[in-house]
């Protein structure tokens, strides 16, 4: 059993550490108090190739895998939540296209979107189809060499900045999951249009937009696998997500901790640094043992999916695991900044803030404790 | 077009104490990285193999371990890496380091620009990249802000502290860069990957004494005409002064003679 990095690995995460100290951590508070997609952060992650990790070089991906992918948005999501975020979900329409897509999909989009600088969404969610895939209400109907798009689809993170979405829509309403299929469109085709762009409590710099087809025509050729394997496209795909965003909450968890331990040095009260104060240790040394279990469980999960073994179970209890974790580390670490901690001059509120979604988003804590527990179970 | 840069693998001063005692650097647990101006002239150079796709091989002299800089120069678009290293050039000052790497860009041959940082933050002499180019019987330009080509001719501005000058330059040329030049690249993720691990290994060419046609009487501790006779932290003193006087005229001008004794003013 080896626990250490390769030595590529350490540079790739002292890279993404500077990477994340100098380009991410200056814009953190005024792209998540305005609202802003950082456009220039993202043509910078480009360049660095962390839009292209765990794809192979010969589609323009950087190669590497789950593991360089762990570290890299773990690295951000210290100083920024939403840029994490970005990242996380870029690579599950990336994944997707790689896992399931043909030849022909694989050479035309993943070029764009490793190396290219075109972004993407992943468009399952819709306002009466969150957990429950089955009640997906947008259609696909097959026209000749085209499939005809109608629906709305809600809560889509980049669904307004994407020049591509995987969009999963009804090819055969009667077989409801199985009748889902997984389609690739361009947003620049007529009919696609953005709707409502969400005010969030957190991660707000990761826009999140309602997108809706209105008779929105792609061609057949767009058809990701087969149709009817949405679901389990969907399924996988959001397994393999599940390992990006437990990084980004494992990101936050880190980040808010190192914020701690340099405060807690500097903070005097009583007439010495507040370091000092044993109820405070405590917090730290549970904050620290926290994410120590967080960590180790999401490379555990990293490695069985890259080793080709089961891993949808371990890569739920990861998932669950750090989203709760950094919940509890931020709004620790905001207990210990005291008021500072509460105001926006400090990160610690928008960790808090940020922290949250990681329970929400790419499955809920309750639907991973479905997966789990069915897993345990059988 | 070939460019060659030499990078220089130098402790992080940022994090690096002085041992009080012996005035020397304690090198123990401080990381080491690519020398900043270094990584100026290979960003530049980055640049002109973007443009012009030139053959870039980037040098080192230093122990094995310099390999390193090499990779990180290899990991941000390095073609290849030369490491300079021989127990026999231990000890070298700037004149035998420079005696060396002469030898080596000669061995390399075929070049059209020796990009060299202005000064490396462990040693600050600025010394090694002008001396290189004296070796080597090739112009030189320092403290470069900008180099660009024009058609043919390469168009060199060098900053100085009284005014810029603008230089058309022929190659083969040596240039050192000031931070002002650009800023770098990251590596990028493949291009890890890649020097990190086989591929990288294999790019890496290792020059020793055997190697170079150089005057051993002039390399090394010995070869080194410069000897450090002592090294040491300098004293700060502080010492404060209230000036009295009746009146805010009498302690201006009483001020004024005080700066000017101390030739401050």
């Amino acid at each position: 059993m080896d626990f250490n990095f390769s030595k590529s690995e350490e540079v790739i995460q002292k890279v993404a550490r500077e990477f994340a100290e100098k380009e991410v951590a200056p814009l953190a508070e005024e792209i998540d108090r305005e609202g802003r997609y950082p456009f220039e952060t993202f043509d910078k992650m480009v360049k660095c190739g962390f839009t292209g990790i765990a794809v192979p070089v010969e589609y323009g991906g950087s190669g590497g895998d789950d593991i360089t992918k762990i570290i890299v948005i773990s690295e951000i999501a210290k100083k920024c939540g939403a840029t994490a975020a970005i990242l996380s979900i870029h690579a599950v329409f990336v994944q997707t296209v790689l896992k399931f897509g043909s030849e022909e999909q694989k050479q035309k989009y993943l070029p764009l979107v490793t190396s290219g600088g075109k972004k993407t969404a992943f468009a399952l969610t819709e306002p009466n189809a969150g957990s429950d895939a089955a009640t997906v209400k947008t259609t696909a109907v097959l026209e000749g060499d085209e499939y005809v798009l109608n629906g709305t689809k809600c809560f889509i993170t980049g669904g307004n900045v994407a020049d591509y979405v995987v969009v999963f829509a009804s090819t055969d309403p009667s077989k409801g999951v199985k009748g889902l299929s997984a389609i690739i469109v361009p947003t620049s085709t007529p009919g696609f249009s953005v709707g409502k762009i969400e005010n969030k409590m957190g991660i707000r710099a990761s826009q999140t937009a309602e997108i809706i087809f209105d008779n929105c025509r792609v061609p057949k050729k767009n058809l990701v696998g087969k149709e009817g394997q949405g679901f389990k496209i969907a399924m996988i795909g959001l397994d393999g997500a599940r390992i990006g965003v437990a990084a980004q909450a494992l990101g936050l968890a880190e980040g808010a901790l190192e914020e701690s331990v340099s405060y807690m040095k500097e903070r005097v009260q009583f007439g010495k640094p507040i370091a000092a104060l044993q109820g405070l240790q405590w917090y730290i040394a549970e904050m620290a043992t926290k994410i120590e279990c967080a960590r180790w469980m999401i490379y555990r999960a990293a490695y069985l999916k890259i080793s080709g073994q089961p891993f949808t179970k371990e890569a739920a209890m990861a998932k669950l695991n750090a989203s709760e974790t950094a919940s509890f580390v931020t709004n620790r670490a905001l207990q210990i900044h005291g008021g500072y901690g509460y105001m926006k001059d400090y990160p610690l509120e928008r960790m808090v803030r940020d922290a949250k979604i990681t329970e929400i988003y790419e499955g809920t804590s309750e639907i991973h404790k479905v997966v789990i527990s069915r897993a345990v179970l059988g | 077009m070939r460019i060659i840069v030499c990078l220089k693998q130098v402790p992080d001063t940022n994090e690096v104490r002085i041992n009080q005692e012996t005035g020397t650097l304690i090198r123990d647990g401080v990381p080491s990285i690519m020398n900043p101006d270094d990584k100026n002239a290979l960003e530049a150079a980055l640049r002109f193999k973007d443009e012009f796709g030139a053959e870039l091989t980037a040098v080192s002299m230093g122990p094995p371990q310099a390999k390193d800089v090499l990779k990180e120069a290899m990991a941000m678009g390095a073609d290849e890496g030369v490491l300079i290293s021989d127990r026999a050039f231990g000890g070298s000052d700037t004149w035998a380091t420079a005696t060396i790497i002469a030898a080596a860009i000669e061995k390399i041959g075929n070049y059209d620009i020796v990009f060299c940082g202005r000064q490396a933050i462990d040693g600050d002499t600025a010394q090694v990249g002008p001396e290189i180019a004296e070796f080597l019987n090739i112009p030189q330009v320092t403290y470069v802000k900008n180099a660009k080509f024009e058609g043919d001719k390469l168009e060199v501005v060098r900053y100085t502290e009284y005014g810029e000058y603008v230089f058309e330059v022929a190659t083969p040329v040596l240039l050192t860069a000031i931070k002002e030049l650009n800023d770098p690249r990251y590596p990028t993720i493949k291009g890890i990957n890649e020097a990190y691990g086989d591929k990288g290994e294999e790019k890496i060419r290792v020059f020793g004494i055997g190697d170079l046609v150089v005057d051993s009487t002039q390399i090394g501790l010995k070869g080194s005409p410069t000897n450090v006779y002592k090294s040491f932290v300098p004293v700060k003193n502080k010492v404060s002064e209230i000036i009295d006087g009746n009146n805010s005229k009498d302690k201006a001008n009483t001020l004024v003679m005080k700066l000017s004794e101390l030739n401050l003013i």
